[in-house]
C-alpha cells in the first residue's frame, strides 16, 4: 500500500467578480502571463512586417508600393522606401524585437504563468506590483511604436542607439522618434526592473512544503537566473537613457566630443566619449541576450526530459551552467567594442572571458543531448521544436567563437556574419523555445490542444527558412558585405561574388518563413476556438505541478489544497516503479496496481 | 497568511516586503553607479574645474550632509520604537527623519539656487568643462528626488503606522530606503564636492 499523496491547506483566494477585474487589470499571475504572451505575439508580427519591408527594399530598391505612402507619407514618398526608412525599419525591428518580443514573452509571458504554479504558490508574491509592470510595459511598447508617427519618423540609430547619430538633433534623428525610443526603454527598464523583483521574491520565498532549491524544475532556474540578470542589468541602461535624453534635450555633451562636424557645421559641444555610451549600453545589452535565452534554455530542459522520458542529463551541472553564464554574461561587454579602439590587453581580456563562456554552453548542450540519448523520444511537436532550439542553438554558438577573437572581428564586426550569428542565437533560439513551450503548455493554459500535423509543417517550414534566411548571410558576411546598408551599388568584390543573388534568395526565403508564422498564428487561433480537448489534464505525461491542475488553473491555482513535493522534477522512467513518470507531488510506489 | 505553511520552505529569513526592497535597492544602486562611473570617466577624460572654495560651498554641504546623516539616526530610532510596539513615538521619530530630509533638500535648492546665478547650467559655467554642470545637476538631482520620495513615502508609513494600517515590518522595510538614500549621498559627497575643493590660498 503505498503512501498517500499529502497537501497543505490555504485559505482560498477571492476570484475578481468585474470583467475589468478578470481580464484587463487583472492581479492574477496567469492573466498577466497571458497579457504579456499577446503583447510579444502582437509585437512579433509588428517585427516581423518590418523585416519583410527591409528584405523588400534590399532586393528591389525602386519598386514602388501605395499603402507605404499611406502608412509612412515621409518614409516612403510615391511609395518608394527611402535609405533614411531602411534606417528607421532596422532599428524598430530590433527594438521591438529585442525588448518587447524576447524579453516579454520567455518570460513575462511563460514565467509568469508557470512559475508560481511550478514551484507550489497561489500567485507571485506581489501581485499588485506584477499588474504595475504589465501595464509600464503596454505603455513602453505604445512609446516605441508612436515613433513611427511623429514628426521625423522613427529613429533610425539601431536597437543600440550608438551616439552621436543618436545624441545630436542635428544629425539625421532630427525629430522625436528618437526621444521617444529613449522614453520606451526608460518605463521598458522600470518595468523589467519590477517584475525581476517579483520573480526572485517569489522563488525564494513562496515555494511549498518539499520544493527545496535542487527540486525546483529547470524552467524555474531559467526564470529566477534570468530576473537576477535583469536586476542586475536594466538600471544601467536606465542610466544611459537618462544620459542620453538629456543630451538631445538639455545641450549637455555626455556622449558628445569635441569639434564634431555634422552637415559641414561644428557642434558646438565638447567633453563627451561616444564610447562611454558603448560601456554602458553593452553593460546592459550582453546580459540581455542571456536574459533572451535562459528561459529558454529552462523551457527545453524541461520539454527534452519529458519527451525522452528520461531525466534531465546533469541536473545540477545544468544550473551550475546557467549561474556561470549568467555571471561571465556581467563581464564580456568589451567584445562588442572590439573594434572602438581599445586597449589590445583589455580586448584579450573581454575576449578570453568571452571564450569562456563557451564552456558552461557546451554543457548545456552535451547535457541536451545527453538527456536524448538513449531515451524513449516522443517526437510531437513541443519536441521537435526543442530539437530545433538545440540545433539553432548550436549553429549560432559556433560562430560566437569567430566573433570573440578581436583579430577575427576585426573582419567581421557589422558585416551580415554578426546579423547571421545573433539573429540564430539569440532571435530565432529563444523563438523556437517559445514555439516548445506554447504548444507545450497550450493544453494547460487554454484547455484546448494545438493542431498537431500543423505545427509539424509549421516546424519544418520555419527550420527550412531560417537556415535559408540566417545560412548564406554568413557568406555575405565572410564577403565583406556591411550591415545596415539599404543598398550596395557598385562595389565590385561584392558584386563580382553573387552578393545579388545571395540576397534574392534570403528573401525568398524570409517569404517562406513569414508565411509559415502566418500558418502558425491560423493554428493558434483556430485551437484557442475549435482545438482537441487534451484526454487528461496531463497531456504529455509530465511530472512537475501545473500537470495536476485543471486546464486552465482555477483563479488561486491550488484552490487552497497545495500538495506536498516528495520528489525532484525529472523522475521518468524511475526503475522499479509501475508507470513510466512520477509527479513531484506523488510518493514512491505511486500508480503500482492496487 | 495564504502562505504560512510555505514559510518554512523560504530560503532567507527576511520576509517578502524586506526581501522586495534589498533588491530594489540593488538595481538602484546600479543605477547611481553607472551614474558615479560616467562621471568619473568624464571627469577624468576633461580638465575638470575646482571652484567650490572651503568657505562657504563645503562649509554649507557638510551642514547638509549632517542633516542627512542625523535623519538617519532619528530612523533607527523610529523603527526601534516601533518594533516595541510605542507606535506614537514611532511616528514622531519618523517625521523628525522626514523632516531631515525636507531641511536637506531646502538647503540643496538653496545651493542650486547659488549655483544657477553663478552661471552653472547643464551645458555650460563659467569655470571650464561645461559637463561640471550637467554631471553636477543630474546626480545631485537624482539623489534629490530620492531624498523627496523618501519624504513623502516616509509620511504615509509615520501616519499609516499611528493608526495600525502598516506594521513595524513596513517601517523597518521604509527605514532601509532611507539608509540607502543617505548612503548613495555618502558617495556623491565626496566625488562631486570634496574633489572639487577649491586650492587653497
Amino acid at each position: 500500500m503505498p503512501e498517500a499523496i499529502t497537501y497543505t491547506e490555504v485559505e482560498r483566494h477571492a476570484e475578481p467578480k468585474s470583467f475589468v477585474g478578470r481580464w484587463i487589470f487583472s492581479t492574477d499571475h496567469k492573466v498577466i502571463g497571458i497579457q504579456y504572451l499577446l503583447l510579444a505575439i502582437v509585437a512579433a508580427f509588428v517585427g516581423m512586417a518590418l523585416s519583410m519591408l527591409m528584405r523588400i527594399r534590399l532586393v528591389w530598391p525602386d519598386r514602388p508600393y501605395a499603402f507605404l505612402e499611406t502608412l509612412f507619407p515621409t518614409g516612403a514618398p510615391d511609395g518608394v522606401m527611402t535609405p533614411e526608412f531602411y534606417l528607421a525599419l532596422l532599428t524598430m525591428h530590433g527594438t521591438i524585437m529585442v525588448f518587447m518580443v524576447l524579453t516579454t514573452a520567455p518570460q513575462g509571458g511563460f514565467g509568469n504563468y508557470f512559475l508560481p504554479i511550478q514551484i507550489g504558490a497561489a500567485d507571485m508574491a506581489f501581485p499588485r506590483l506584477n499588474m504595475l509592470a504589465f501595464w509600464l510595459t503596454f505603455l513602453s511598447f505604445m512609446t516605441l511604436m508612436a515613433a513611427f508617427f511623429v514628426t521625423g519618423g522613427a529613429p533610425g540609430s539601431g536597437w543600440t542607439a550608438y551616439p552621436p547619430l543618436s545624441a545630436l538633433r542635428e544629425a539625421t534623428s532630427a525629430g522625436n522618434g528618437q526621444d521617444l525610443w529613449i522614453a520606451s526603454i526608460a518605463i521598458f527598464c522600470l518595468a523589467s526592473v519590477l517584475s525581476a523583483i517579483n520573480f526572485i521574491v517569489t522563488t525564494l520565498e513562496m515555494r511549498t512544503q518539499g520544493m527545496t532549491l535542487m527540486r525546483m524544475p529547470l524552467t524555474v532556474w531559467g526564470w529566477f537566473t534570468t530576473a537576477v540578470i535583469g536586476l542586475l542589468a536594466f538600471g544601467v541602461l536606465l542610466a544611459g537613457g537618462i544620459l542620453l535624453l538629456m543630451d538631445r534635450n538639455l545641450d549637455t555633451s555626455f556622449f558628445i566630443p569635441a569639434g564634431l562636424v555634422v552637415s559641414d557645421r561644428l557642434i558646438d559641444r565638447a567633453g563627451g566619449s561616444p564610447i562611454l555610451w558603448q560601456h554602458l549600453f553593452w553593460f546592459f545589452g550582453h546580459p540581455e541576450v542571456y536574459i533572451a535565452i535562459l528561459p529558454g534554455m529552462g523551457i527545453i530542459s524541461h520539454v527534452l526530459a519529458t519527451f525522452s522520458r528520461k531525466p534531465v542529463f546533469g541536473y545540477r551541472a545544468m544550473i551550475y551552467a546557467m549561474g556561470a553564464i549568467a555571471g561571465l554574461g556581467f563581464v564580456v561587454w568589451g567584445h562588442h567594442m572590439f573594434v572602438s579602439g581599445m586597449s589590445p590587453y583589455s580586448a584579450m581580456t573581454f575576449s578570453i572571458l568571452t571564450m569562456a563562456i563557451g564552456v558552461p554552453s557546451a554543457i548545456k548542450t552535451f547535457n541536451w543531448i545527453g538527456t536524448m540519448w538513449g531515451g524513449r523520444l516522443r517526437l510531437d511537436s513541443p519536441m521537435l521544436y526543442a530539437i530545433g532550439f538545440v540545433s539553432i542553438f548550436v549553429a549560432g554558438g559556433i560562430t560566437g567563437l569567430f566573433l570573440g577573437q578581436p583579430a577575427l572581428d576585426m573582419y567581421f564586426h557589422d558585416t551580415y556574419f554578426v546579423v547571421a550569428h545573433f539573429h540564430l542565437i539569440m532571435g530565432v533560439a529563444a523563438v523556437m523555445a517559445m514555439f516548445a513551450g506554447l504548444v507545450y503548455w497550450f493544453p494547460k493554459m487554454f484547455g484546448r490542444m494545438m493542431n498537431e500535423p500543423l505545427n509539424k509543417l509549421h516546424f519544418w517550414l520555419t527550420m527550412f527558412g531560417v537556415y535559408g534566411v540566417f545560412g548564406p548571410m554568413h557568406f555575405l558576411g565572410t564577403l565583406g558585405h556591411p550591415r545596415r546598408y539599404a543598398e550596395i551599388s557598385g562595389v565590385d568584390y561584392l558584386a563580382e561574388r553573387g552578393s545579388a543573388e545571395l540576397h534574392y534568395f534570403i528573401t525568398i526565403a524570409s517569404m517562406i518563413l513569414v508565411t509559415a508564422q502566418l500558418l502558425f498564428l491560423v493554428n493558434f487561433l483556430w485551437s484557442l476556438f475549435a482545438g482537441k480537448k487534451p484526454q487528461s489534464d496531463n497531456p504529455w505525461e509530465s511530472t512537475s505541478l501545473e500537470w495536476t491542475l485543471p486546464s486552465p488553473p482555477p483563479h488561486d491555482n491550488f484552490a487552497g489544497r497545495i500538495p506536498v513535493v516528495r520528489r525532484g522534477p525529472y523522475d521518468y522512467s524511475v526503475p522499479g516503479s509501475a508507470k513510466d513518470f512520477l509527479m513531484q507531488h506523488e510518493p514512491d510506489g505511486a500508480g503500482a496496481a492496487e | 497568511m495564504a502562505h504560512a505553511a510555505a514559510q518554512e520552505n523560504a530560503l532567507l529569513d527576511l520576509g517578502r516586503k524586506k526581501l522586495g526592497m534589498w533588491l530594489f535597492l540593488v538595481s538602484d544602486a546600479l543605477t547611481f553607479a553607472a551614474l558615479l562611473v560616467t562621471y568619473s570617466y568624464l571627469r577624468l577624460a576633461n580638465d575638470w574645474p575646482h571652484p567650490f572654495d572651503f568657505s562657504p560651498a563645503i562649509v554649507f554641504s557638510s551642514a547638509m550632509t549632517f542633516v542627512l546623516l542625523s535623519s538617519s539616526l532619528t530612523m533607527v530610532f523610529g523603527v526601534a520604537a516601533a518594533h516595541a510596539g510605542d507606535r506614537s513615538r514611532a511616528m514622531k521619530h519618523i517625521l523628525l527623519t522626514a523632516l531631515g530630509g525636507v531641511v536637506f533638500v531646502v538647503l540643496h535648492l538653496m545651493e542650486w539656487r547659488h549655483l544657477i546665478d553663478e552661471g552653472v547650467t547643464p551645458f555650460a559655467n563659467p569655470w571650464g568643462a561645461p559637463l561640471f554642470g550637467g554631471t553636477f545637476y543630474l546626480i545631485t538631482g537624482l539623489h534629490m528626488t530620492h531624498v523627496i520620495i523618501g519624504v513623502v513615502y516616509l509620511s504615509v508609513i509615520a501616519f499609516g503606522f499611528r493608526r495600525g494600517k502598516f506594521d513595524s515590518e513596513d517601517v523597518e522595510v521604509a527605514g532601509l530606503y532611507w539608509h540607502f538614500v543617505d548612503l548613495v549621498w555618502m558617495f556623491v559627497f565626496p566625488l562631486i564636492y570634496l574633489l572639487s575643493v577649491a586650492p587653497s590660498g
